[in-house]
């Protein structure tokens, strides 16, 4: 029995992980540019898919490195051609175009990649498990797990020590301030994007060395990022960290004790804040309204 | 002088009004005998009707509150559900289930309003989005009541009415086109009565300013509230009738995307017009049947009509037209 909870509590780790990647370039997005980017899921894919590609050229770790800068380029290109275009608009028009540009994204990946699912190949090294007891922990779990956090982290510090940073956070409060203040806010929203892209990059090459690729991967993985936002507290990143690992958690400990509410619960845990405390665990009073 | 200049105006624009009235529903009725002649068939035009009174009852909240929801067709789907399950499992009777998949819809919605009311802008929508897709999991998963992926069979819309006087609606063709035209109607004048009543002209008011509204004295979240409500029981409405459309229930209905599609159509029409979002209906109805029919790949064209019509239709084709006369 403890073995099982160990199991799922690795999963549960694993799964939040990558909500918590997802969710926090949604929430980098949205905070700044009051968008929410239906494409997020697309972008991850694309990572995995690039990494796919360039593998072969580059080697894993030359591909780990090089396919969420590629993801992040191609983001700064759709900012610069169309999503620019309607950030002073009603928020309609943005949901309409990150949803269709999910639409040609997803479909452009099935038409380049094909449409069935493709093996990521891992390094041997990553491949195994760290013992023979504990043989569901394979060193690439650990190794999922270390670069999140380093990314979490990286990320953090980004935004508290660096000059870029500060002045997004700055934004996230107040745009008009900023923009007074001679920053270029055209240029920090792309960079901003761009930045989003990358986490989603990131995690599309390492989810595909866990689950494989196919052109929906990401889909699966947008509710829940969004729940993790709702859940965390709009306009708080910390809140969307807590977040991500609370439902991942949840859903997966659930899956141990009753496999088909495993969906459901991460529901449940959105009504009940919402319900509850509708600013989010650790969210901002009057962020969402 | 001005008045009357006023006046004429008004009556120019009234008898305009009343022109493109006689057009639409002239157009509605005699659907049967001009469709076949462009090659479409009857059931395509119970979609539009169907889609079109969806997109239209989420349209009060859109274009008349300007308030966004993205999960509409959560009360669709379950508008859809609800009516096949009371057919399938409780009575088959085609009225009955009906109102019980417009309760079923338009309830969940109520009830979820009140969590979300005091959310605007896109954080209302993303809560709209994810308590839509609690629904389709829940169809999804939830395997030997709903079918699951599969959807849910096995029910068929039943005669109604008691013989002599029944009307058979059982075979589709003009019968069920009629029925679900007469339905169409009937849901539409009472739309068009609560947004010309004082409360609809009080959810334009919101709309246009909503601090003015509140300092105004008006009771903001409860007219949101409401405005969210009626809107998902035209919309679940719209679902049951779908469910007998297709003799099927199926958990796409419950998807996001339908979601997304009935905000395109809304957009499309004219998300600040009556009729904008039944014009929109039609024009993606064809659209993606034609589309679907000649390439595989139907996702990425919508996709990119998405994102044409954000980047340089975003008024809709009413919209523009209004516009043009305006001008």
């Amino acid at each position: 029995m403890a073995q099982v909870i160990l199991f799922n509590v690795t999963n549960g780790l694993i799964i939040g992980a990558f909500y918590v990647l997802m969710a926090l370039g949604l929430s980098l997005i949205l905070n700044l540019s009051n968008v929410i980017n239906f494409a997020h899921g697309n972008f991850l894919a694309l990572g995995g898919y690039l990494a796919f590609t360039l593998s072969p050229v580059l080697g894993y770790w030359g591909a780990l490195l090089i396919s969420p800068l590629l993801t992040a380029l191609i983001g700064v290109v759709v900012e610069r051609l169309m999503i620019r275009r309607i950030y002073n608009r009603d928020p309609v028009y943005s949901l309409l175009l990150t949803f269709g540009l999910a639409f040609v994204l997803q479909d452009g990946a099935r038409y380049i990649w094909g449409p069935n699912g493709l093996p990521m190949g891992l390094p041997a090294v990553l491949a195994q498990p760290i013992t023979s007891t504990l043989f569901f922990i394979t060193w690439y779990r650990v190794f999922m797990v270390a670069i999140v956090i380093v990314t979490v982290i990286g990320l953090f510090a980004f935004l508290r020590y660096s000059r870029v940073g500060l002045r997004i956070r700055a934004g996230t409060f107040d745009l008009e301030t900023v923009a007074t203040l001679g920053v270029n806010v055209r240029h920090l929203r792309t960079l901003n994007f761009a930045v989003g892209c990358l986490l989603a990059g990131l995690s599309g090459v390492l989810a595909a060395g866990q689950i494989g690729l196919n052109p929906n991967m990401g889909d699966d993985l947008l509710m829940p990022s969004f729940i993790a936002i709702i859940v965390g507290g709009v306009g708080s990143l910390i809140g969307t960290l807590f977040g991500g690992l609370l439902i991942g958690m949840a859903a997966a400990l659930t899956t141990a004790f009753y496999p088909a509410a495993s969906e459901a619960v991460i529901y449940a845990i959105m009504m009940a804040v919402l319900l509850l405390r509708p600013r989010g665990l650790i969210g901002e009073e009057g962020m969402m309204s | 002088m001005s008045t009357t200049v006023a006046a004429a105006g008004e009556g120019r624009s009234v008898s305009r009004k009343a022109l493109m009235l006689i057009a639409i529903w002239a157009a509605l009725l005699t659907v049967p005998l001009w469709l076949p002649l462009l090659g479409g068939y009857t059931a395509l035009a119970g979609r539009v009707l169907v889609f079109g009174l969806a997109a239209m009852g989420l349209n009060i909240l859109l274009g008349f509150t300007g308030v966004l929801s993205f999960g509409h067709a959560a009360y669709f789907g379950l508008g859809a559900y609800g009516a096949g399950l009371t057919l399938r499992y409780l009575a088959h009777s085609t009225p009955a289930a009906i109102a019980a998949g417009t309760l079923l819809g338009g309830l969940a919605g109520t009830l979820f309003g009140l969590l979300i009311v005091r959310r605007r802008g896109v954080y209302f929508a993303m809560c709209t989005i994810a308590f839509g897709q609690l629904w389709y999991y829940l169809a999804y998963s939830w395997n030997s009541v709903t079918g699951g992926f599969d959807g849910l069979r096995d029910f068929h819309r039943e005669a109604i009415g008691i013989p002599p006087f029944v009307l058979d609606i059982t075979e589709g063709g003009t019968t069920f086109y009629y029925f679900l035209l007469a339905i169409f109607a009937a849901a539409v004048g009472l739309m068009g009565f609560v947004l010309r009543s004082p409360f609809g002209r009080t959810l334009l008011a919101i709309r246009e300013n909503e601090r003015r509204a509140r300092f105004l004295g008006i009771p903001i979240e409860r007219h949101v509230w409401l405005s969210f409500s009626i809107s998902c029981f035209f919309t679940a409405l719209a679902g049951t009738l779908y469910a007998l459309l297709n003799n099927f229930a199926d958990p796409l209905t419950l998807h996001y995307s339908l979601s997304g599609y009935f905000v395109v159509m809304t957009v499309i029409g004219g998300m600040r017009t009556f009729w904008g979002p039944l014009l929109g209906a039609a024009v993606f109805v064809m659209l993606q049947d034609y589309i679907s029919s000649m390439t595989v790949n139907w996702m990425f064209f919508v996709g990119a009509i998405f994102i044409l019509v954000v980047l340089f239709f975003p008024r809709g084709l009413l919209g523009m037209m209004r516009r043009r006369i305006a001008a």
